[in-house]
Parts: structure tokens; sequence; C-alpha cells
């Protein structure tokens, strides 16, 4: 394998001037990294900028009405953390999906974001929850909506001297959110399709609010579908709803066929999960 | 770069560029040819060992982020390390290793390193052994020739006999 040099330091400041002087390849958990390295997937980077021991990157806290999660946050802290199982069990639900525990205890939700894969599984729920991705840099901090983050295939809206450092969920009151992850096996399985569904509501017979419908693995980047939130936004979760929703979903999205899946496939399982969203929701 | 750790408690102190594998260190630099490599990819867990404990890759961890922490192998399980004089019969082995002989949960070989030290991960853990827990504990390790089976035999037996010794 290739060995490119490699600079570790130890505060986040340090990292920003290296970042400002040079071009580096960021390593957090180095998950999709290494595999690249080793691979030869790529022109391998010239330098290499591990964010390991940058603890000012870690932790899961509650901030009034977010939560807020460090880049280096893992799968597996997430899957841990009682704050975030009690407010945002979704989240904690596709972190779950995610490799098995040899990636959970290394891969992170920073690395997830910034490799920007259409398949990265954490994608759809930042996009479903209207989460905020904060880039760092010397020249300061900036908020990204996730709506806006990923630009296209593998594209982010990081300037090169910038590092994702953390992620706020706003937290909603009456927010459901819903995760389903579709792969060939449960472990180990890159999606064919991932879907993240969110909606307000206070009760049962009360209209959908704010819906948001997150999406990968069917497009060049993860997206919402806002066609098809428009048309779910203010009905009730209904048999009519569920069938016209699913019908739309399949229209709007613009899958391909690759070695996982066919964009038939992918297509016909988008509606056919929203509908068991939506019907689950409905109870019916 | 200039990196301190432990590997099965003992010290070491290596200069190595940051970025290679921790698998690579344990094979080329430090003659640890128990940890396999099976993808270099992350798929198959063949190169598992315990970093602080936690079960990783070791084809997927650069050892700049091992510098400070603590490495458990495979050769790390047997309470004396088999050599000539030593050799690994049942008594020189640990509880997991003794259970994955009696049931015949190692046929070729090649995952059960990594495969031992997911199990040594779950019994650590302190889950009650049931069977979709222990599968959960290896489904990021592949095997081609037991079934699998066997091994989740083992290691239900390892964690039964762990709670009642004797
Ligand atoms: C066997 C296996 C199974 C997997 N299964 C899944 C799965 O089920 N679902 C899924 O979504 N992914 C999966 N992955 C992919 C990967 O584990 C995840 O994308 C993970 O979250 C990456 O995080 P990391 O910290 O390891 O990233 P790294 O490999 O360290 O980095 C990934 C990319 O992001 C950049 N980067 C990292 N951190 C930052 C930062 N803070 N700021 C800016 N740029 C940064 C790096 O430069 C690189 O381009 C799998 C990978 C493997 C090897
Ligand atoms: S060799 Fe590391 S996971 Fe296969
Ligand atoms: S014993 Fe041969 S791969 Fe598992």
């Amino acid at each position: 394998m290739i060995e490119p040099p490699l600079v570790s330091p130890d505060t986040l400041s340090a990292a920003y001037r290296l970042l400002a002087e040079a071009a580096y390849r960021p390593i957090s958990g180095g998950t999709d990294v290494l595999v690249a390295l080793s691979g030869g997937l790529g022109a391998p980077p010239e330098r290499l900028l591990d964010l390991w021991r940058l603890d000012e990157l870690r932790g899961i806290a509650l901030d009034g009405d977010a939560l807020i999660f460090g880049a280096l946050t893992t799968y597996a802290e997430i899957r841990r953390s009682a704050v975030c199982r009690d407010l945002l069990p979704a989240f904690v639900e596709a972190a779950a999906t995610i490799g098995a525990a040899q990636i959970q205890n290394r891969g992170t939700l920073g690395g997830n974001i910034a490799n920007a894969s259409p398949a990265g599984d954490m994608l759809p729920v930042l996009l479903a929850t209207d989460a905020v991705i904060v880039a760092g840099s010397v020249r300061g901090e900036r908020s990204i909506p996730a709506a806006s983050f990923w630009t296209g295939y593998r594209q982010t809206a990081l300037a090169g001297d910038e590092i994702v450092v953390r992620i706020r969920i706003p937290l909603v009151a009456d927010r459901q959110v819903r995760f389903r992850k579709i792969g060939t096996r449960r472990a180990q399985a890159i999606s064919k399709v991932v879907i993240a569904l969110s909606w307000v509501s206070a009760a049962p017979a009360e209209p959908w609010r704010s819906v948001r419908l997150g999406l990968g693995s069917v497009a060049e980047r993860p997206i919402r579908a806002t066609a098809t939130e428009a048309f779910l936004e203010g009905r009730l979760p209904t048999s009519d709803t569920a069938n016209t929703a699913s019908v739309r979903v399949a229209a709007e999205i613009e899958p391909i066929n690759d070695v996982r899946s066919t964009a038939d496939y992918r297509r016909a399982v988008t509606g056919r999960v929203l509908y068991r969203l939506i019907r689950e929701a409905g109870d019916w | 770069m200039s990196v301190q750790f432990t590997v099965n408690e003992e010290p070491v102190e290596l200069d190595v560029p940051g970025i290679r594998r921790l698998l690579d260190v344990l094979r080329e630099d430090l003659g640890l040819t128990g940890t396999k490599e099976g993808c270099g990819e992350g798929e198959c867990g063949a190169c598992t060992v315990l970093l602080d404990g936690a079960v990783v890759d070791s084809c997927l961890v650069p050892i700049a982020q091992v510098d400070g922490h603590a490495v458990r192998t495979v050769e790390g399980l047997a309470p004396r390390r088999p050599d000539a004089r030593n050799p690994a019969t049942p008594d020189n082995l640990n509880l997991l290793q003794r259970a994955f002989l009696e049931t015949g949960g190692a046929q070729c070989g090649i995952c059960t390193p990594g495969m031992l030290m997911a199990g040594e991960a779950f019994l650590a853990s302190g889950q009650a052994p049931t069977d979709p827990a222990i599968r959960e504990a290896i489904a990021g390790n592949l095997c081609r020739c037991t079934g699998y089976t066997k091994i989740i035999e083992a290691i239900a037996l390892a964690a039964a006999r762990r709670e009642a010794p004797g």
C-alpha cells in the first residue's frame, strides 16, 4: 500500500493551520480512506491529516432544542448514547445498520457526511431532520443546511481547507422520524435504497406538517424528494395517501443500474417502502 | 512517526509511517502473524483485533491512531504462548479457544483469529449469549467453511462456562 505522509495534530487550531497551508486529505476513522488507499482507488492523496486526536470533535450533547454530535462521533457511540436513544431513536436505528461492529467502532458521522457517497446511510436521516452541518477552517465556522451540503456525485459544499466539526439536529415537538434501509443482508451491506421520513403531527387524526423525505442510493447524491413531500403536506396517512405517494416518489427519483441493484428495483422498492411507512403510521 | 502502544500488554515503540495499517505493523514489523489478512478492505473481519477492548479491522486502522492505546491479538489469548516446548494443547489455550476446538468451530482456520477476537469482545461485554446477540457480534466476520453454527456454539459454550466456572 502507498503510504503518504500523515500528520496527527493535537488541537483543532493546529489542524486548521495545516489545512490552510497545503492540500491534506482528512482522515477520521479511516474506514473509507484506508479502503481507497489500499485498493488503489483513485489518485492517492499527497498528504493526510489525522483528525482522530481532536477531542474537540467528540461527544454527543443536548443543547437547548438540538442534539449536537461532534464530527468524530462513532456509530458505536451513537448506539450507546442514552440521550440519542431517547430523543432521536431513528438515528440510533440508522447507526445500527452501518457495517458491523468493527466498522461501527471506528467509522464516524463526520466521515460519512464528508465522504458524500449517495449510499451514505446517515445522510437521508440528516436530510429528514433538517440537520445543520458546521464546517470549520482558519476563517472560523459556518453552518450549512444538510439540504444544500451534497452538491453532486461525491461533491460537497466544503471548501478545500474546511472540515466538518459538528452536526446540529434540531429537536421538534411532535415530530416522528422513520428510517428504513434495504440491503442484501443485515450487516456489511451497502444500501440498495435508504429512506428517512419525518413529519410533525400532535395526534394520529391530525394532518401531517413539515414532511421531509430523505433518500439515498436513488440519485447521484442523497436527496430530498420535495415533490412527494409537497404532496404529503397537510394529508392524513390513509391508504389513498400511501398509494399516491408511492407512485409519486417512484416517478420523482432517478436511480441507476449498478452492481448492487437496478433502477427498476430501486423505484419499486422506494415506492413500496414509503407506502409501508405511511401504512404503519396510519395503523391500518 | 514515532508511536508507542502495547500489544498483549507488552510495550512497543516503533518509528513507522503514520498511515501504515495496524495489520502490517503487527505482521511485518512485529512478526505477529496470527492476525490474518483476507480482503484488506473491512469486509471479512479476518484481521480483527481488539483496540482498547473494542473490535476493529486492523486493515483499516492507521498506526498513528494506535499511539498510546492497547492492542490485543490472537497471540494474547492463550495463557502461555505456544512454542516448541509448550505446544498448543487444550491446556495451553484459553476458555474460548478450547470451546472452538471442542465444537469444531475452526476448519481451515483463516477466519479463526478474527472470530476469536470478536468472540472475546462478546464475552467481555457480558451480554446474554443468545443466538441473535452472538450473530450480531460476529456479523463482521466471514467464514467460508463452518457455516457459522459451530462458531456460534463455541461462543455460547464459552459464555456458559464463564458463568459457571469449574
Ligand atoms: C466493510 C464496510 C462497511 C461499511 N458499511 C457502511 C454502511 O452500511 N453504510 C454507510 O453509510 N457506510 C458504510 N461504510 C462506509 C464508511 O464506514 C462510512 O462512510 C463511515 O462513516 C466513514 O467514516 P470514517 O470516519 O471512517 O471516514 P474516513 O475514511 O476517515 O473519511 C471518509 C472521507 O471523509 C473525509 N473526512 C473524514 N472526516 C472528515 C471531517 N471531519 N471533515 C471533512 N472531511 C472529512 C475524508 O477525507 C474522506 O474523504 C462501510 C465501510 C466498510 C469498509
Ligand atoms: S482483511 Fe481486514 S476486514 Fe478483511
Ligand atoms: S474456518 Fe475456514 S473460513 Fe472459517
